[in-house]
């Protein structure tokens, strides 16, 4: 058997054209899928570590309830921000899309300086990350999260300039997609941080 | 897309691009703002009385909420990507499962077994 029919038994050499980006969204789905078990294990990190105070503050100590929930405000108008922005871009006009985008940005921006209020002023107290295993697991739980948003945010400035020169072409829209499946997925998470996190250590 | 495409290739486009409508959002949105207080209310003022009631309702108020964010905001369903995205995500939960239950569980026993002698160390000379 020669080389080439071996080649023609293995591999499919006729392979049909694969539309650009065809596959964009699962291999994204699978990444933000890998990104949720980073997020188990700090959770589940924090599940273990979470009531080792080494006789330090505790969550009922630190934590302002109705700050958090201006937060948890924030993103969710952020949310539903970047729904219509994809509405916009489902409608064809990228000037929607961008305003939407901005006013997206500002939301997250919000929340971001907002939990940057909360560390600092827990780091000012003496509440840091060395200061007792639940700090650390909740200043890692927490600021990955913070860091992902703050991603999110680079990542829509980016956005702006490309469509800002090239307009709702196809490999924007994808990335519009892409970045929305990203945005709404931090939001899933912050559910999971400010449910078991924040509620659930008020009421330990 | 051509009509000449006739492989099994190559629909996956533009069809799998999911639909936006401004219902979606606004039931996701209005949802999640109702789930979210709930929640916060609950636990600010004590309603429930029970803490472990309490902690019971919001963990089931969180894992509906989670519920609304994919199926409205993320818009999964079993069929987009002819599946794999579903298939993915299942796999993903029961790996979660795995990892926080587990993690919790031996975490749990290994402190209960751990637990400090009458005579520990610090009340040495």
């Amino acid at each position: 058997m020669s080389t080439a029919d071996l080649t023609a038994q293995y591999y499919d050499l006729n392979e049909h054209d694969h539309p650009e980006g065809g596959s964009t969204q699962l291999g994204f789905w699978i990444y933000l899928m890998s990104d949720c078990l980073i997020f188990a294990m700090l959770f589940a990190a924090f599940g273990v570590l979470g009531a080792n105070y080494a006789a330090g503050p505790g969550p009922k100590d630190l934590f302002e309830l109705p700050l958090v929930a201006v937060n948890t405000a924030m993103l969710l108008f952020s949310s539903i921000t970047y729904g219509f922005a994809m509405i916009e871009m489902q409608r064809g006009r990228v000037g929607g899309v961008k305003f939407w985008l901005v006013v997206t940005a500002l939301f997250g921006a919000a929340f971001l300086s907002i939990e940057m209020y909360e560390f600092s002023h827990l780091i000012a107290d003496g509440a840091t990350p060395q200061r007792s295993a639940f700090l650390s697991s909740f200043f890692t739980l927490v600021g990955t999260h913070g860091l992902h948003v703050t991603f999110g945010l680079v990542w829509l400035g980016v956005l702006l300039v490309q469509l800002s020169q090239h307009g709702l072409i196809e490999a924007n829209r994808r990335r519009l997609l892409c970045l929305s499946m990203f945005w709404h997925f931090l939001d899933l998470v912050w559910v999971g941080v400010f449910t078991f996190v924040y509620l659930m250590g008020t009421l330990r | 897309m051509s009509a000449a495409h006739t492989d099994s290739h190559g629909d996956a486009h533009h069809d799998d691009a999911p639909h936006f409508s401004i219902r979606d959002y606004a039931t996701g949105f209005f949802a999640s703002v109702v789930l979210t207080a709930i929640p916060f209310w609950l636990v600010m003022t004590g309603a429930l009385g029970d803490k472990t009631l309490t902690a019971l309702v919001i963990a089931g108020f969180a894992v509906v909420q989670v519920i609304v964010h994919m199926i409205y905001f993320l818009h999964m369903n079993t069929k987009s990507q002819g599946g794999w995205n579903f298939l993915a995500l299942m796999f993903t939960v029961i790996l979660v499962g795995i990892v926080l239950s587990g993690s919790l569980w031996v975490m749990y026993h290994l402190n209960h077994n751990m637990m400090p002698m009458p005579h520990s160390m610090n009340e040495l000379p």
